[in-house]
């Protein structure tokens, strides 16, 4: 029920483009919802959207009641990408994992924000801020968290030399 | 010299031993008490049941070095803990532990333990200020609020005893409670029928005046550290330690004398200071008891139970007491 | 109960509560504005146990990375192992021996008692009472007997494998956690007689910290903060994985959203773990405790896989992103105390200092699970 109604939410903000295949990670695929098999990926829904859209698609799942899981990213550097991972989740029986990605440019990581939506998101995107560099616009205090307060270095990145 | 000068000199010798051998000891005791509560051994490596640990204790915190923390207020920081030890072994001196034995008797024997008790506030005020620390000072300001708020309530029923034995002198309180535990002002008389209820209230004054659990909130170590005595280390810390049972034990004392009858035995039988000792040693296992089993209050809780609680109650018992003895 | 007051924003000093401090269980920091014993702003400052496990999960394969998992949370570490195992199982599509799985559930559930147990304790301490945390740790040396003699570990287990486990269970085993469960129970009764029905216990909780259900979505708190405040969210009955769903036992929820409510919800969840653990004793099926078919060196199908359970302190999840490597290309740990944390900063301003660390103690903070 409530997968039904938040795939078509999300699927609104795709309108006109075509639902993107099921493509296999690690290699680009096109913005758009996809339905995952639970038993074998533990989540449900699939979207990815455009840096743009992001701010719209976790409105739709506040709105929803789901509440945040987690932030992460993730570096593609042979696409010379990295992506932003966002895990939403309910409270009720009527289980609905939501993962929502978003692929930004290697040399150009920034996206918007989500703390002022889910006040949660705070700490998870400093963390992801610290680990991959990525930055969030309009993040109130953008400062490394789990790193020491001077760190200028991003340890998950696949080119990082210890 | 005179022989009653040296007479004086003597019982007051004798009085700050047996303050400075009960603080000792009384470490000892609550160390192996909270150890029997808590189901686990306790100092035991040191002499026969461990008896030997105070004095070891007390040696390896003399052979440690007194450190100043940096920006301390150096007269203050020192002089707190003198402050907290020297008023507690006073008050032992007008303490009368049975008819004969008191270091010197004073007719104002209630009052000069009241002085001495109230001192120790300061000393707690000193330290705190003086150490320079956040958590000492926040840890002192609750302290000295708390010992202000539970001085009342405590002066108020012990008036009531005063008023009902017509005298201020220990001694003479103890005695006008002999002949038997029905004679004893905790349990109630007809000027006084609420006497179980200032017991009540004189004994959870007497704790919270030695900051004991669950009234510690000037240490409470799980918000402020160690409050008051965060910085101190070696020997001031030790004194501190030592001023705590010091008070504990007047406070047993004064209950004992105030509401159970001194050196009277409950039987009319041998009334000596063997009874003296009994009972406060039975108030302090209470204690020492209390501690180990409640959690600590909050500040407000606390100060509301004194003015809201404590205080209107005491205040109704010296009411009713006055108005009673003026009846009978 | 706190009077409302006017807090004067200038007027205040700064409070380092931590690193190093007491309350605070660990090396954690909190910046605290104060305004004499009100909060007016805190901020929590995290980083002083981080070892990078993530990254560590991308250099080592899949099996050199199960001891890590249970150098997350020290004292519930079974559920972060069994989270691990089961997500790999489900990429790699292994099929686990019941038997497996059985024990599997009992060894968690014994390891949620034994982390609430020593919780308790520690809460306890937290208010000002000492002598129940040595009659928690008397009986948590039980469990921890059992499980060292299981696992062979007592605190940071290896004992799960891909497909199964590592040893099977003895007759010795299930005679002591027979014995235990009746003891256990007995104990929490003696619990409840000596702290739950305290009067200064009470006053110190009742109504102090209210976290609501919408602030708890906003920041993902999960497991017994979240059921404190009457969300009744548990994964082991919202999206049932291992053998769970095969065990008859109650989600404790409570409505109150305060300390007390977060307190009596771990309480009643170790009677519920009892329940699991007699059932799982009584219907433990005989067989083999490891797959047949598994693969030597584990390597994943490309894609992204998410795995969450129910530890001791909450919803614990473990995204694997694989490129078909035998080691993953991205792990990513989510850790319950890391989003019940979080919390704190918000819901302390305006409180009481001592009510505030006792609003930390009701979290059931683990640092190392937050700093990972």
């Amino acid at each position: 029920m409530i997968l039904e109604t938040t795939q078509q939410a999300l699927q609104a903000l795709f309108a006109g483009s075509v639902p993107a295949d099921e493509a296999e990670a690690g290699t680009p695929r096109g913005n758009g919802v996809l339905t995952r098999d639970y038993k074998t990926h533990g989540y449900h829904l699939d979207a990815q959207v455009d840096a743009a859209q992001l701010l719209a698609a976790v409105t739709i799942l506040d709105e929803g009641g789901f509440f945040i899981e987690s932030i992460t990213g993730v570096d593609w550097i042979k696409e010379n990408q990295l992506e932003v991972i966002y895990d939403f989740s309910r409270y009720d029986f009527d289980a609905c994992r939501v993962v929502i990605r978003t692929r930004i440019p290697r040399d150009k990581p920034e996206v918007p924000t989500i703390s002022t939506i889910y006040a949660g998101a705070n700490w998870h995107e400093r963390e992801t801020h610290d680990f991959f560099g990525i930055k969030f616009a309009g993040h109130p205090h953008l400062v490394p968290l789990l790193l020491p307060e001077d760190a200028d270095f991003h340890p998950l990145l696949k080119d990082f030399k210890a | 010299m005179s022989l009653t000068l040296l007479n004086v000199i003597v019982a007051v010798v004798i009085a700050i031993a047996f303050a400075a051998v009960n603080a000792a000891y009384l470490v000892w005791a609550e160390r192996r008490g909270a150890a029997r509560i808590q189901r686990r051994p306790g100092p035991n490596i040191n002499g026969p049941f461990g008896l030997l640990q105070p004095p070891l204790d007390g040696i390896k915190l003399m052979t440690k070095q007194l450190m100043i923390p940096g920006g301390a207020d150096k007269i203050l920081f020192m002089v707190a803990p003198v402050l907290a030890m020297a008023p507690a072994i006073m008050s032992f001196v007008t303490i009368p532990f049975s008819e004969g034995i008191a270091a010197h008797n004073m007719e104002l024997g209630v009052l000069v333990i009241f002085a001495f008790a109230s001192m120790g506030a300061m000393a707690i005020l000193f330290a705190g200020w003086g150490s320079r620390n956040k958590y000492s000072v926040m840890a002192s300001v609750r302290a000295v609020s708390q010992n202000v708020s539970y001085e009342i309530p405590m002066l108020i029923t012990a008036i009531t005893v005063v008023m009902t034995t017509g005298s201020m002198d220990l001694k003479e309180i103890s005695m006008a409670q002999s002949g038997g535990f029905w004679h004893w002002n905790i349990f109630p008389s007809l000027q006084s029928p609420l006497m179980p209820i200032s017991f009540i209230i004189f004994f959870i004054c007497s704790l919270a005046e030695t900051n004991r659990a669950p009234f510690d909130l000037g240490e409470a170590e799980s918000e402020l550290v160690a409050g008051f005595h965060t910085e101190y280390g070696s020997m001031g810390f030790g004194l501190f330690f030592m001023g705590e049972y010091a008070n504990i034990v007047i406070g047993a004392s004064l209950t004992t004398i105030l509401f159970l009858g001194g050196w009277d035995c409950p039987f009319g039988m041998f009334p000596g200071v063997w009874w003296f000792l009994l009972k406060i040693y039975l108030l302090i296992a209470t204690f020492i008891w209390i501690r180990w089993t409640f959690p600590r209050t909050t500040i407000y809780g606390l100060l509301n139970l004194s003015w809201k609680i404590l205080i209107p109650i005491s205040l109704f018992n010296l009411l009713l007491t006055a108005g009673l003895l003026k009846v009978f | 109960m706190s009077a409302p007051i006017q807090l004067r924003p200038d007027e205040t000093f700064l409070l380092n509560v931590g690193p190093q401090h007491p309350a605070t269980h660990g090396v954690l920091r909190v910046k605290m504005q104060m305004d004499g014993e009100y909060i007016v702003k805190a901020e929590t400052v995290l980083g002083y146990v981080h070892r990078m496990h993530e990254k560590m999960g991308e250099n080592r394969t899949y099996a050199q990375y199960l001891p890590n998992l249970s150098r997350l949370d020290y004292l519930g570490a079974l559920g972060y192992t069994h989270g691990h195992v089961l997500a790999i199982e489900r990429a790699a599509g292994i099929e686990v021996p019941e038997r497996a799985e059985y024990i599997r559930a009992i060894t968690v559930e014994l390891n949620r008692v034994a982390s609430h147990l020593f919780w308790f304790g520690a809460f306890v301490m937290d208010l000002g009472g000492f002598s129940p945390l040595m009659y928690a740790i008397q009986d948590r040396e039980h469990i921890l007997d059992m499980l060292e003699a299981v696992t062979g570990a007592r605190l940071t287990y290896c004992y799960y494998r891909f497909g199964g486990l590592y040893n099977d269970v003895d007759d010795d085993f299930i005679e002591a956690a027979k014995r235990f469960i009746p003891r256990m129970r007995k104990s929490l009764k003696k619990y409840d007689a000596l702290v739950s029905g305290n009067i200064i216990f009470q006053k110190r909780l009742e109504g102090i910290a209210p976290v609501s259900a919408e602030m708890c979505r906003k920041y993902g708190a999960t497991g017994p903060v979240a059921r404190g405040s009457g969300i009744n969210f548990d994964v082991r009955k919202n999206e049932p994985y291992s053998v769970y769903p095969e065990f008859d036992f109650d989600v404790p929820v409570y409505h109150e959203c305060d300390s007390l409510a977060r307190y009596k919800v771990r309480m009643d969840e170790m009677e519920q773990s009892l329940r699991i653990i007699e059932q799982g004793l009584e219907t433990l099926p005989d067989g083999p405790i490891m797959a047949e078919k598994k693969p030597k060196n584990i390597k994943l199908p490309v894609g992204d896989y998410y795995q969450a359970v129910e530890t001791a302190r909450g919803s614990f999840g473990i995204r694997i992103v694989s490129d078909g490597d035998k080691n993953a290309y991205r792990l990513k740990l989510r850790s319950p105390t890391y989003s019940n944390m979080h919390l704190f900063d918000e819901a302390c301003e305006g409180m009481l200092i001592m009510d505030a660390l006792a609003f930390m103690g009701s979290l059931d903070l683990v640092i190392p699970e937050i700093d990972r």
